[in-house]
C-alpha cells in the first residue's frame, strides 16, 4: 500500500503528472474574480471566503479524470484488481495521493490566495481550516465519481456532471465555517458538520468506489 | 497445486461466448488456449484471473492463487524498468527483482524510462511482473505479441523455470513456444449456444 502511494506520488511529480496543475488554475480563478467584480474591495471581502471555496472546489474536481482514467487505459487498474492488495485499500491510497497532490496545496496556498481577494484578517485561519476539513471529502467523493466514470473515452464532462453535486454539502458548510469565521462569529456547527461529512466519506465511499470499480472492470 | 475448472460457462459484455468448459492444469504444466479471434480466450482468462465473475461452474483455485498479464503491460512511462518492476515487487510483496530482470534480459535497461523502450521491450517487462508476483498460476494473455524470436525463446525459458518449481500457466497463444509440458486446448467446442438474455439488468452490473 505504501508502495502504491509512492508510486502515484512520484507519477504525479513526473513529467506531465498534473502535479501544481490545480494549484495554478485555483491561482487563475482568484486573479480573476477581482477583475470580474471590479474595483470594489468592500465586497470583494465580502465574497473572498466563498470564492476561494468553489475556486478549491473546481482545481479539485480538474484533477479527478487522473486518479483512475491512466491506470485504466495502460492496463495496470486491471493488475491491480489482482493483486494482493483489497481494492477498497487500494481506492482509498488512490484518494489519499489524491487529496496530499491537490488538496493539501490548495490548503497551504489559500492565505495567500485570500490576500488577493482582499480577504479580512480574521478570516484567515477559519478559511484554511475549513478546506483542511473539508478537502479529503472532495478528493474521496471525486475518488467516487472517477470510478464511475473509468472506462469511459473523454468521461471528464460527465464525471463533473456526477460529482459537482455530491459537493453541494461539502460546499455549503466549509464556506459556511469561512464566512462566519471573517465575520468574527461562531462557527463551530458548521465546522463540526463539515468534519462529520469528511469522515463519513472517508469511512464509507471507499467501499462504493472499490465495488463501482469491480463492475467497471468486467 | 493443480487448476481444477468444472461446467465453466462465461460472458462478455451479457451475452454468454464459452460454457461447459472443463480442464484440469497440474503443478508443472502448462495449457495454451486455441481459437479464432473472438471466440472468448481473453474473456476465459479474465475469468479464471478472477477480473469477472462466472456466470455458471467453478473455479478450483482462490484468485489469490492467480498472476494475471493481459493485452496491455501496466506500465508506467514515466518510470524506469526498475522502477516500474520493484513497484509491482513491494505490492506483491515478494522483494527482489534481480531474477525477473535476469529472466527477461533487462539488465542493461533497468535506468531508462520505460516510456523510451520499444514495443518488445515493453513485453518483455510486462511479462517479467509476473515472476515478481510469485504466484503459483499464471494466466497469460497472447503473451508473445511484439516479441521476436530470441524474446519468445527467453519467455519460455521463463515458463519453463516457473513450472519446474511447481508452478503452473494457462495461456492463450497462437505460436509454438516449444515447451514438452504444453497441452493444447481448442475452446470452439465449448462455443455457447443460445446467447439468451434472460437479465437485461445484468448487462449493466
Amino acid at each position: 500500500m505504501i508502495a502504491l502511494l509512492t508510486r502515484d506520488l512520484r507519477l504525479a511529480v513526473r513529467a506531465g503528472g498534473g502535479f501544481g496543475l490545480g494549484l495554478a488554475f485555483f491561482l487563475i480563478v482568484v486573479v480573476l474574480v477581482p477583475f470580474g467584480v471590479g474595483p470594489q474591495s468592500a465586497l470583494l471581502a465580502k465574497i473572498a471566503s466563498g470564492i476561494l471555496w468553489l475556486g478549491s472546489l473546481l482545481a479539485c474536481l480538474l484533477s479527478l479524470d487522473r486518479i483512475f482514467a491512466l491506470d485504466w487505459e495502460d492496463g495496470s487498474l486491471d493488475l491491480l484488481a489482482t493483486a494482493p492488495v483489497p481494492l477498497e485499500a487500494a481506492v482509498s491510497i488512490k484518494a489519499l495521493a489524491h487529496w496530499l497532490t491537490t488538496g493539501l496545496p490548495l490548503v497551504v496556498a489559500a492565505p495567500v490566495f485570500g490576500m488577493l481577494l482582499n480577504l479580512p484578517g480574521p478570516g484567515y485561519g477559519p478559511v484554511v481550516l475549513s478546506l483542511l476539513l473539508g478537502t479529503p471529502a472532495l478528493s474521496v467523493i471525486g475518488t467516487f465519481g472517477a470510478a464511475l466514470t473509468v472506462g469511459i473515452k473523454r468521461g471528464g464532462l460527465l464525471l463533473s456532471l456526477l460529482v459537482l453535486p455530491l459537493y453541494v454539502p461539502t460546499l455549503i458548510f466549509g464556506a459556511e465555517v469561512a464566512r462566519r469565521g471573517a465575520d468574527q462569529m461562531d462557527y463551530s456547527t458548521p465546522m463540526l458538520l463539515l468534519a462529520g461529512i469528511s469522515c463519513g466519506a472517508i469511512a464509507l465511499l471507499p467501499f462504493a468506489s472499490a465495488a463501482v470499480l469491480r463492475v467497471n472492470l468486467r | 497445486m493443480e487448476l481444477t475448472v468444472t461446467d465453466l460457462a462465461v460472458a462478455r459484455g451479457g451475452v454468454p461466448v464459452l460454457e461447459g468448459v472443463s480442464f484440469t492444469v497440474m503443478a508443472g504444466e502448462a495449457l495454451v488456449l486455441r481459437g479464432p479471434n473472438g471466440c472468448g480466450k481473453t474473456t476465459l482468462l479474465r475469468t479464471v484471473a478472477g477480473l469477472q465473475p462466472a456466470l455458471a461452474g467453478q473455479i478450483g483455485l482462490e484468485r489469490e492463487a492467480m498472476a494475471y498479464a493481459g493485452h496491455s503491460d501496466g506500465i508506467k512511462a514515466v518510470l524506469s524498468v526498475r522502477e516500474n518492476l520493484q513497484f509491482w515487487a513491494d505490492v506483491f510483496a515478494t522483494g527482489s527483482i534481480e531474477p525477473a530482470l535476469e529472466a527477461f534480459d533487462l539488465n542493461g535497461l533497468k535506468d531508462r524510462p520505460a516510456g523510451s523502450l520499444s514495443a518488445g521491450q515493453k513485453r518483455r517487462l510486462g511479462l517479467a511482473r509476473m515472476v515478481v508476483t510469485g504466484r503459483p498460476v499464471w494466466v497469460l494473455d497472447e503473451p508473445t505479441v511484439s516479441l521476436d524470436v530470441s524474446a519468445v525463446e527467453m519467455f519460455a525459458g521463463a515458463v519453463r523455470t516457473h513450472l519446474r518449481g511447481g508452478g503452473l500457466a494457462l495461456m492463450a497463444t497462437h505460436i509454438d513456444l516449444g515447451l514438452d509440458e504444453a497441452r493444447v486446448l481448442d475452446v470452439r467446442p465449448f462455443k455457447a449456444k443460445a446467447p439468451a438474455l434472460d437479465d437485461f439488468d445484468g448487462a449493466f452490473l
